[in-house]
């Protein structure tokens, strides 16, 4: 048994924080016996009781504190863990609503945050995320316009300190099951995402929860992580993390095409581990010659998730065949609500809140019906728009992209802008079909079925005043748990007659049989 | 501490700090995730953020030391003496006064009162007018408390037979000084002047000093001055604008030495009596005490903290660590304040005093929370006193654990502030301070708060960037 005290000069607590502390230190393995007080006589004659008074104890004085221990264990851990006890800060209190002005003093009330998601203009994005990955926290760089160099800099720091920067341009992570920014309620499961493509993000990580499987994490890069100048750092990073976590099984790889080198780091990176890892390089097919063999390549949002979710468990038999049995079962109705329109309707309208959606779907048309879509986002910039605020022929656009958002909200908060576009759209007699992404999920509108909803009733009676049927297409990006409610997401746009199929991919066949 | 990696997020529970869109906060806290959102405004325009010296010198490094030493000091009043016996340097004919050096012709009617009481106090001129040809004549040697380790509160005066406080910071053994406080009202500290004044000055020599004297010599460890501000700040003062607790601690502590070492009961109940009437008493112990806590933290190379901050009534100063002796000055704001019955904001003169240490040091104004009594001088309710101290910590590079908050939940007082948070957020400190009537020879007419001015920090910002 040792019995030793510290004495702290001139420091002075309130003896009932001093009780608290005692108490505490009493639970310290090891520990038979402590005190914690001030040093005035009584308190003295209290320890020397207690046979705490140390030859130290008795000199200090009544403005000292004296920390006492008896133990048979490691003596000066436990008066090292009565000072911590002695510095915890307490939690803030509830109901004192104080905003801090900077992030280090938000940090510094509350020193257990972790993650910082930065969302203000792109010029002064930057300077932030750098003060929240010196004060040790993850970024979720929400905010655009941030320049490759601040980019490839926070990046490097965050690869060199394990941290992650997401972003910039990064507007979907899950982490530990809490959605950041626009994310879906997603269960818990084996499946670890890392995307450098939001919605793509959002649609394969809601299909494997639409299939029962959930996953570990999500993890959002924004989309220029992988172009060359970036070379894929957070992503790797992300892979990496995912690649040593035991908790994730199977791994779930989105992106838009990379960059040729990227491309190769990246596959090189997934022969670092042995779990199965599925590959979706949205608009191409993996080039390298020399695939992994843990890799599982696909080429739509939908094949990724169906794939990843088998590979977890979910009871799915053959991918390909599946899909294409239910393609042909939307060829036959397309055959049938053909009918319904006149000769001279033959046009696709596609309006886009999630540009990875938008990118899917033009693949899907591209690669199975051959179709020439022009859009704002063009797989190949041969089809791009003239002019994106009116429509010619087949296409589709993306109401996210920066041209729409500079100075509103994005199309996923804010329905006003698709909701004015469908009506304008519904008026050309040459369409015939109106497709949508409805995404739901924390950050997104609260109920983009009804404002949609009712536009789209008012676009097709007004279509019908001239003789015409619009045919409306659409998927939900989302899930039961979501606060909008994938069902009752679904019922609403049924009601209003839109034609709501299980994912995007399939909505896109529909409308490509639709068109062709 | 081992490597961080991404990975060890995995299974932590995760708090959010949102900077930005109001939008993700809610989904937080829907999803029980704590999140903090950062009241963030756009930087100012050319303020960039300093992180490290030309030299290389990691300026939070540097502040680190700077806040370290404060933090360490342990403040303890040992004894008493003459000023002319006790402060090093000190010349029969040298005067001090409050804030960064000023002319006789520059100073403030306040300043310029007290001077011109003190040369009467000191028996150099028989009056006001003889006293004041003295002050200008240039026989009379004008310099900062602060250049002879010394504070002082309002015009600061002190001369050569003021007796003053003896504050050794034990833990680096250096001493500040500061003279006894009068009380409140026609006092010299104010720029009173007339035979009540000078009388009490004379009865505080020949009576007071010598009773606190001889009692502080047999406590042979002194009085703890920290921890009677730490104690003081638990019971309702800030150690500034109120000093009450710490008057009452201060006189618990002496009373038995004061008691014992007593000529007779009658000047001992005068004693006590003088020191309970006087609710500030322990400023001029709050404050020295926090002059010797900062003096070991002056020239830190790299340190963009502030050390000192004092005013004369008519220039503003401050000084920070990196760059000792060099004042940063503006012309001293006017305080928005409480008057005493019979006076207004017409009557005050601009901001006054050497008590800013306080602030500097890690009490008064941004420690307000710890003051609910005198809430009225922050708007009126004890929230806004406590977001008086949280806005405190925006602009400070450090909390002293010292200093304690119970409303606060105990945390550290508000240490250290920091130029470049200053001119990064735009947030001036808050100052609690007495306010002085403009003229020489009236005194005290009440207290209020103001900012210290922007310019101070601009210009020490844009030296202080020079090294960086």
């Amino acid at each position: 048994m040792t019995v030793k005290s510290l004495i702290k000069a001139s420091e002075y607590h309130d003896s009932v924080s001093l009780m608290l502390v005692a108490k505490e230190l009493v639970k310290f393995p090891g520990v038979k016996d402590a005190s914690v007080m001030m040093g005035t006589d009584a308190n003295k004659s209290l320890l020397e009781q207690s046979g705490l008074l140390t030859p130290e104890g008795k000199a200090a004085t009544p403005n000292d504190l004296i920390i006492a221990v008896s133990t048979d264990a490691d003596v000066d851990a436990a008066l090292a863990h009565a000072e911590s006890l002695l510095n915890k800060k307490a939690e803030a209190e509830e109901g004192i609503e104080f905003r801090p002005k900077t992030v280090r003093s938000a940090r510094r009330a509350h020193p257990n945050a972790n993650v910082a998601i930065i969302s203000i203009a792109g010029r002064y994005a930057a300077e932030e995320a750098w003060e929240c990955l010196f004060q040790g926290m993850h970024v979720l760089l929400f905010s655009d316009n941030v320049s490759k160099e601040d980019e490839l800099a926070l990046k490097k720091y965050g690869r060199d300190h394990g941290l992650l920067v997401m972003g910039p341009g990064a507007g979907t992570a899950i982490l530990n099951g809490v959605a950041l920014a626009f994310a879906n309620v997603i269960p818990a499961g084996p499946v670890g995402i890392v995307s450098a493509a939001g919605t793509g993000l959002q649609e394969t990580s809601t299909l494997l929860a639409k299939n029962g499987v959930g996953i570990t994490q999500g993890i959002g890069t924004g989309g220029g992580d992988v172009k060359k100048e970036i070379g894929g750092i957070m992503y790797i990073e992300g892979l990496k993390a995912l690649q040593a976590d035991p908790a994730t099984k199977v791994i779930l790889m989105v992106s838009k095409l990379p960059d040729l080198e990227v491309e190769q780091t990246l596959l090189e990176q997934v022969k670092a581990s042995q779990k199965p890892t599925v590959i979706c390089l949205l608009g191409g097919k993996a080039r390298s010659a020399q695939l992994p063999e843990n890799a599982i390549v696909v080429s739509t949002l939908e094949e990724a998730g169906l794939t990843a979710a088998k590979l977890a468990g979910a009871k799915i038999g053959d991918i390909k065949a599946a899909i294409a049995a239910e393609a042909e079962e939307t060829r036959k109705q397309a055959i049938e609500l053909k009918k319904l329109l006149k000769p001279g309707q033959k046009h696709l309208r596609g309006l886009f809140s999630g540009g990875t959606l938008c990118y899917e779907s033009q693949v899907i048309w591209r690669d199975n019906f051959e179709m020439e879509v022009y859009s704002n986002a063009p797989l190949d910039k041969h089809f791009k728009m003239k002019d994106s605020t009116r429509s010619e022929g087949d296409c589709v656009i993306d109401l996210g992209e920066e041209e729409f958002t500079v100075g509103r909200p994005h199309p996923m908060i804010d329905n006003d802008l698709r909701v004015r576009r469908i009506l304008q759209e519904a008026a050309d007699p040459s369409v015939a079909v109106i497709m949508l992404d409805v995404v739901i999920g924390y950050g997104a509108h609260p109920d983009p079925a009804a404002e949609l909803g009712d536009a789209i009733l008012k676009a097709r009676a007004a279509a019908k005043k001239d003789g015409r049927e619009v045919l409306f297409v659409a998927s939900v990006t989302g899930t039961e748990e979501d606060p909008q409610c994938l069902s009752r997401t679904t019922d609403m746009l049924q009601a209003a007659g839109v034609h709501v199929l299980k994912d995007n991919a399939m909505a896109s066949r529909l409308a490509g049989y639709l068109i062709s | 501490m081992a490597e961080r990696k991404i990975q060890d997020l995995f299974g932590k529970p995760v708090e959010v700090v949102n900077v930005g869109l109001q939008g993700f906060i809610q989904p937080m806290k829907d999803q029980g995730v704590p999140v903090v959102d950062v009241d963030w405004r756009p930087p100012k325009e050319g303020i960039r953020h300093l992180r490290v010296t030309r030299n290389g010198k990691s300026i939070d490094e540097a502040n680190d030391e700077v806040v370290s030493r404060i933090k360490k000091a342990r403040p303890v009043l040992v004894g008493m003496g003459l000023a002319i016996d006790t402060i090093p340097g000190y010349k029969p004919n040298l005067i001090l006064h409050a804030g960064p050096p000023i002319t006789w012709e520059r100073m403030c009617g306040p300043t310029k009162g007290a001077v011109m009481g003190a040369l009467i106090y000191e028996g150099l001129a028989k009056d006001e007018k003889e006293a004041a040809a003295l002050a200008a004549s240039g026989k009379i040697e004008f310099a900062p408390c602060h250049h002879y380790h010394a504070v002082g509160p309002m015009a600061g005066v002190v001369s050569a037979h003021m007796p003053v406080f003896i504050i050794e910071n034990k833990a680096f053994g250096n001493k500040a000084y500061a003279t006894m406080n009068e009380g409140l009202g026609k006092v010299l500290r104010f720029g009173g002047m007339g035979p009540d004044v000078y009388a009490r000055l004379h009865w505080m020599t020949d009576v007071l000093y010598p009773s606190l004297k001889r009692a502080l010599a047999t406590l042979p460890d002194g009085i703890d001055i920290k921890s009677l501000i730490a104690q003081a700040l638990h019971m309702g003062d800030e150690c500034h604008n109120r000093n009450r607790a710490g008057t009452s601690l201060f006189l618990r502590a002496i009373a038995p030495a004061l008691a014992r070492t007593s000529t007779d009961n009658e000047t001992l109940a005068k004693v006590i009596e003088f020191i309970d009437k006087n609710d500030h008493f322990f400023l001029n112990l709050s404050m020295p005490a926090g002059k010797a806590a900062l003096e070991p933290a002056e020239g830190v190379e790299g340190s963009s903290v502030m050390t000192i901050m004092a005013r004369n009534g008519t220039d503003f100063g401050i000084q920070i660590s990196s760059m000792p002796g060099k004042w940063f000055t503006a012309p001293a704001p006017m305080v928005e304040g409480l008057y005493f019955p019979g006076f207004s904001e017409k009557d005050a003169n601009p901001d006054i005093g050497d008590s800013t240490v306080c602030e500097t040091a890690g009490y008064g104004g941004v420690a307000m929370a710890a003051a609910p009594a005198i809430v009225k001088f922050v708007g009126g309710t004890p929230q806004m006193a406590i977001d008086s101290t949280l806005e405190a910590y925006e602009i400070t590079y450090s909390e002293h654990e010292g200093f304690t908050i119970p409303v606060l939940n105990f945390r550290g007082t508000p240490l250290g502030f920091d130029v470049r948070k200053v001119m990064e957020t735009g947030i001036m400190p808050k100052i609690n301070t007495g306010i002085a009537h403009k003229d020489p020879g009236v005194g005290g007419i009440g207290a209020g708060i103001l900012r210290a001015p922007e310019k101070v920090f601009k210009d020490a910002f844009d030296e202080f960037s020079k090294f960086c």
